[in-house]
């Protein structure tokens, strides 16, 4: 088990680092926004902390730091150290009994910096030691921020998910973390498109041709009625004396 | 206050035509033009509405004779209504905004006139009591409203007085207009109560300040002129001939004071010792005193009650010389209303006359009339005297319960009607199964029992087989019987020992819960109420959960339904387990709740009766199993790793999973925090346990299937922005997966604020919000895809589910705010879905979920007319066609609830808010039932001729063949 040389592992401390962006909230925290561009270039740093016991107690340990970027271009990056020994043995031991890894990290505003000390608590998220181990530590770290650059959620999941019981032989595989980070900021939801359907009618309007204008009766019909009026005209001056009512009667 | 009038079109069987096919758009709105409209024939044959009008607070009779029909009450839900007094059945109605807004401070009645004073003194109002219409209203001064009466001029009334808490105002009776309008002196101080006039040319107002003195100011009618004003002791009313009389509790004495005197008025001291009462004194005596004036042209009888004790009453006389008291009679165990009655026993109740001249007791006149054994005890009477014909003294009686029955006596001890108005605010509701009959049960039971031996089995099958013929004899023979009598006769009176379930699970037992307590047990149906419960002790702020911890499905253990009634004050819970078919309470031992409780659940898991095993989460985090017997105790031992639950404090914003130990306490695996600064849960939806979904995806045009990302964990959370500016508010959406504790999705809807309704079903999550840029409403609807392709299709699992779905969301305009919303729900899930949305109007919209389907193309293209999706259109189209209650508008409809029959193609719904309305409701159509017209003649003597043509036709080319071989 432990016959993997140890000046082996010293070189690779690379930790996985991945930076995804998804903030669109530049809408309506357009004053927060400015602030952040200002003083948040720097970003800063928070604890991600892990806890795997037997017991199912939870003792949480610093698994590494995430550096948060704030500002128009959220962004953050993770750099995390190997698993000791002992703790690659605990880690099996939990996974053999069935117990949860649990991540936690402090509650945090990625724009806002004088209210980030004010703010206590943790958020939390837990995955099946089993498939951890199973996966070779290779996880997707998902945090969630609300409209304000609260950070209000985090996740785990592993690649893959599901726990089938092989044994991972080999400690190598156990080291280092393969992490995947994300932050995602919420999608702005769409709103009726009225604009588009209307250009839309437009365009199936025009295609259709233009509407025959509707002609007044007597613009369709004035042939027939001259033609009439000569017509009774005609016969009107062979008979004088009716002439004028019939042409009212037409 | 007026509901807009609904259009109600009927779709005649014979006028339907197809109308002229122009486009595909055209097609499918014609389609739904036809399949949803009800015909004429079919008013009232699947539906039933009952309207009520909730807790009376105002009671009047139409006139002191025996043949009037009419009362009028106004209640707490701010309606006025009228009902005929001989059968209970609603006259009128008019249902005012809800609210304080709307709420109705009193009613007077005099001839044809109601007068009544809305929203604590805003409006005052008069009503035209034969047909309910308005006569006028009339804006009356801000102020909130004291005390209101009729002021007659020369024995006809002819104007109205209000007390407002700083002025007082008459108005003309018969127009509403303002007479003359008077502030009164010293408001600040004092506190006028009532108001008073006894015929003459003033009117009085009374006042008090607290623990001082009595004011009384006289008003001239004409101008308003203070023609006197007096200051005495507190506690007085008006007796006879405008003397004003008082107690003092201090002194123990009664006061009277002529307040209609020219000179300085002054007291004159009655002890109470004199008049041989001698109250019995303790720290909190209080006495009150009652008095009548029955017409508001003559001055009150100059009887009067004293009350000295909770249950203690001394019927008094002014003497006529006006300074002198005789008592006439002492009640001790009563309640008084105007007239009396006293209650033995709990039992019964029995109310009697009583002769306000002497005292004496009028012969024949008592009313004994039982109280339900699980009703509540009468709270107020309201008493409908009058002279019969022979000059004895006739009465009835309106008996309000606590339970919010109205019951109307007549004197007999006849209980002419009850009215239930409980039911006019119901809470929550379930839907039951109705057993099966007796022979199908003795059937079922036969496979329940264990085997014993080949021979009894045998014998035991043989038997149920007779018992079967028989009861198919006994059917055979009624239909034949029933077959002479003309149809009229023939009527199926449910009752409870009647029910039985019908062919297709059309008929079930709604079990329904009221605010004030009450359970109901109604028939489908039917709509008759087959049993009630009033549970007692419930606090009016208490919250339910009704639960249906056994089916009837289980044989021969009952059905059961737990209730868990939680007081949101102390957060302490009491369990109710009872059986819904019967109404009966159970005699299970109940788990003892001694913290408060924040979340319970039911788990799929059942004990060794079939009952489903609720979990109860105390404020420590520790789970209480009922029914904890010994099997389920294991049960939960062993499944403990896999049960999650998830808590979520909307104050602090806190949504937190758990896990269940062994030891059934649990741990906390994940949070998630939405900060209350930014915005605020308003509701949580997680999906129905019992739907189905048939199909596991969509085939799209090129054939591919875009599977549905069918997570049974989801929850669907939804937030609005504490900031409610209308350029910076919004609604967020989130869906968060129970167990893990994962954001799946989010979405904020910008410019937006609630009230928003939601639905949350199958893989997609339907909202409706306000707009506040474009001020109008608006839905929304969200659908979650796994892909093309399936990450695991035998089993899901919210721990092995790495990938996020693909969420695909659209918004439409909708023309109507609505009020509530939810989703039919059929026996598979095969039936295409609708949406039963409540609309204030009363009406109840049935629209097609097709409509409201985010892949519908901006672009209409080959594929997307494959699939049968409609061209995308920003406004959202209501049809009164669509309208499932037509012309039975469903008053402040509060929820629908919907549950699936025996038959996959009908949904049953219920919409209850002030009024109920049940119906059934065929999103697909009936595909899976024969119509009522159809021609079973014609086919099978098609079939039969065509039988017997291939039979000759088969001899003929036999004979010809043989024939043929014979050439």
């Amino acid at each position: 088990m432990a016959s993997v040389p140890r000046s082996f592992l010293l070189l690779s401390i690379i930790p996985t680092i991945l930076i995804l962006c998804a903030d669109f909230a530049c809408c309506n925290t357009g004053r927060k926004t400015g602030d952040g561009l200002d003083t948040d270039f720097s970003g800063f740093s928070v604890p991600l902390e892990h806890s795997f016991e037997v017991d199912d107690v939870s003792r949480f340990r610093m698994r590494g730091a995430l550096q948060l970027r704030g500002g128009r271009e959220t962004s953050v990056s993770l750099s995390q150290s190997q698993l000791s020994e002992e703790d690659r043995k605990t880690l099996k031991e939990v996974a053999a009994v069935d117990g949860l890894y649990k991540i936690r990290v402090p509650r945090v505003s990625l724009t806002d910096r004088q209210t980030e000390r004010q703010m206590d608590g943790y958020l939390t998220a837990f995955v099946r030691a089993c498939s951890l181990v199973e996966s070779h530590l290779s996880d997707v770290i998902t945090l969630h921020t609300d409209v304000s650059g609260y950070l209000i959620g985090v996740s785990i999941v592993t690649i893959p998910g599901a726990c089938r019981g092989t044994e991972v032989e080999d400690e190598v595989d156990l080291e280092a973390f393969n992490t995947t980070l994300t932050i995602i900021a919420p999608t702005n939801a769409p709103q009726p498109e009225t604009a588009l359907f209307i250009e839309r009618m437009d365009i199936e309007h025009e295609k259709r041709g233009k509407p025959q204008e509707q002609k007044s009766f007597f613009a369709k019909y004035w042939y027939l009625i001259l033609g009439g009026a000569i017509f009774l005209m005609a016969s009107s001056s062979a008979q004088p004396s009716a002439g004028g009512a019939e042409e009212q009667q037409s | 206050m007026y509901r807009p009038s609904l259009v109600v079109t009927f779709t005649k069987k014979s006028s339907v035509k197809m109308a002229k096919l122009t486009s595909l758009f055209v097609i499918l709105l014609s389609f739904f033009c036809i399949s949803e409209a009800v015909f004429e024939d079919q008013v009232g044959k699947f539906d039933w509405r009952q309207q009520y009008v909730g807790k009376t607070l105002f009671a009047h009779f139409e006139s002191n004779t025996q043949s009037s029909k009419k009362m009028f009450v106004a209640t707490d839900k701010n309606i006025f209504a009228s009902f005929n007094s001989r059968t209970g059945d609603l006259l009128w109605r008019h249902v005012d905004k809800t609210g304080p807004e709307g709420s109705i401070d009193i009613l007077l009645l005099h001839g044809q006139d109601a007068l009544m004073v809305v929203g604590d003194g805003r409006l005052l109002r008069s009503w035209d009591t034969n047909i309910g219409g308005l006569n006028w209203e009339a804006v009356l001064d801000t102020g909130s409203f004291q005390a209101a009466c009729f002021v007659a001029i020369q024995d006809t009334v002819k104007l109205v007085a209000v007390l407002k808490k700083a002025a007082i105002s008459l108005h003309y009776l018969s127009n509403g207009h303002q007479k003359w309008v008077e502030n009164l002196p010293d408001s600040d101080a004092v506190q006028y109560q009532a108001v008073y006039s006894g015929g003459e040319e003033e009117v009085y107002v009374l006042g008090v300040v607290p623990n001082s003195h009595l004011t009384i100011i006289a008003y001239s009618l004409e101008d308003g002129e203070i023609i006197k004003q007096v200051t005495t002791l507190a506690l007085c009313v008006v007796v006879g001939q405008g003397v004003l009389m008082c107690v003092d509790p201090a002194t123990l004495a009664l006061y009277t004071l002529p307040i209609q005197a020219e000179e300085t008025p002054e007291f004159s001291q009655i002890l109470l010792q004199v008049l041989y009462l001698s109250p019995t004194v303790f720290p909190g005596f209080q006495p009150v005193l009652v008095s009548s004036q029955p017409h508001p042209a003559r001055s009150p009888l100059s009887e009067f009650f004293l009350q000295l004790g909770p249950d203690h009453h001394v019927l008094l006389q002014l003497n006529a010389d006006g300074y002198t008291i005789a008592p006439l009679r002492d009640f001790q165990p009563v309640h008084i209303q105007s007239f009396i009655y006293f209650c033995l026993f709990n039992i019964a109740c029995a109310i009697n006359l009583f002769s306000v001249d002497s005292g004496r007791r009028l012969l024949d006149t008592t009313v004994l009339f039982p109280l339900e054994p699980n009703g509540g005890k009468p709270h107020t009477l309201y008493v409908h005297a009058f002279l019969k014909k022979d000059d004895s003294v006739g009465y009835r009686v309106l008996v309000q319960t606590q339970d919010h029955a109205l019951t109307f006596i007549q004197q007999p001890g006849r209980v002419v009607w009850t009215r239930e108005e409980a039911l006019a605010d119901v809470v929550t509701m379930e839907m039951v199964d109705l057993p099966l009959t007796g022979t199908q049960a003795e059937l079922e039971g036969e496979f329940g029992k264990k085997a014993d031996g080949l021979f009894p089995m045998v014998l035991k099958r043989l038997s149920s087989q007779v018992t079967l013929l028989q009861a198919w004899l006994a059917h055979l023979w009624k239909l034949f019987y029933e077959a002479r009598k003309p149809r009229s006769q023939v009527k199926n009176e449910v009752t409870i020992e009647t029910l039985s379930r019908d062919e297709f699970n059309l008929q079930k037992m709604m079990v329904m819960v009221t605010a004030s307590g009450k359970l109901f047990g109604i028939d489908s149906k039917s709509g008759s109420i087959l049993w009630k419960h009033y549970l007692e002790n419930v606090q009016p702020n208490a919250a339910f959960k009704l639960i249906v911890q056994r089916t009837t499905a289980h044989f021969p253990h009952p059905p059961q339904c737990t209730l868990l009634i939680k007081d949101k004050d102390t957060g302490l819970a009491t369990l109710h387990v009872f059986n819904p078919i019967f109404g009966r309470k159970s005699h299970i031992a109940l788990p003892a709740l001694p913290r408060p409780i924040l979340q319970s659940l039911l788990l799929p898991v059942i004990d060794q009766d079939y009952a489903k095993v609720l979990l109860l989460v105390d404020d420590q985090y520790k789970v209480t199993a009922f029914p904890s017997t010994k099997n389920v105790l294991q049960q939960l031992q062993e499944m403990a790793s896999s049960i999650f639950f998830y808590l979520i404090r909307s104050d602090q914003g806190n949504l937190s999973g758990f896990r269940l130990r062994k030891d059934l306490s649990t741990e906390r695996i994940w949070e998630v925090v939405l900060p209350t600064e930014v915005q605020k849960i308003v509701a949580v939806k997680g999906k129905r346990p019992n739907e189905h979904v048939h199909s596991q995806g969509r085939v799209m045009g090129d054939r591919s299937v875009l599977y549905k990302y069918l997570n049974p964990n989801l929850l669907a959370v939804v937030t609005e922005s504490t900031d409610t500016h209308p350029e910076r508010a919004f609604v967020g959406v989130f869906l968060v997966d129970g167990v893990t504790g994962r954001i799946i999705h989010e979405a904020v809807q910008r410019k937006a604020r609630g009230p928003v309704h939601f639905v949350h079903s199958e893989n997609w999550v339907v909202y409706e919000y306000w707009n506040t840029k474009s001020r109008r409403n608006e839905f929304s609807v969200l659908e979650l895809f796994e892909g093309t392709e399936l990450y695991n299709s035998t089993v899901f699992s919210s721990l092995d589910r790495p990938h996020l779905p693909q969420v695909l969301q659209q918004t439409y305009i909708f023309p109507s705010p609505i009020t509530t919303m939810e989703a039919t729900l059929t026996e598979k899930g095969i039936t295409s879905r609708h949406l039963l949305v409540g609309l204030p109007s009363g009406a109840i919209l049935s629209l097609p979920k097709m409509f409201l389907d985010p892949r519908r193309p901006e672009v209409v293209t080959e594929h997307s007319r494959e699939e049968n999706l409609i061209p995308y259109a920003p406004e959202m189209p209501i049809r009164t066609e669509w309208f499932i209650n037509y012309n039975q508008t469903v008053a402040r409809v509060k929820g629908i609830y919907t549950a699936p029959s025996g038959l996959e193609s009908t949904c049953l719904v219920v919409a209850y808010g002030l009024d109920i309305y049940q119906t059934r409701v065929y999103p697909s159509k009936q595909f899976d039932v024969l119509k009522d017209d159809y021609d079973y003649v014609l086919i099978s003597s098609v079939l039969f001729a065509l039988f017997f043509a291939t039979m000759i036709s088969k001899r003929l080319a036999q004979v010809k063949l043989l024939n043929r071989a014979w050439r």
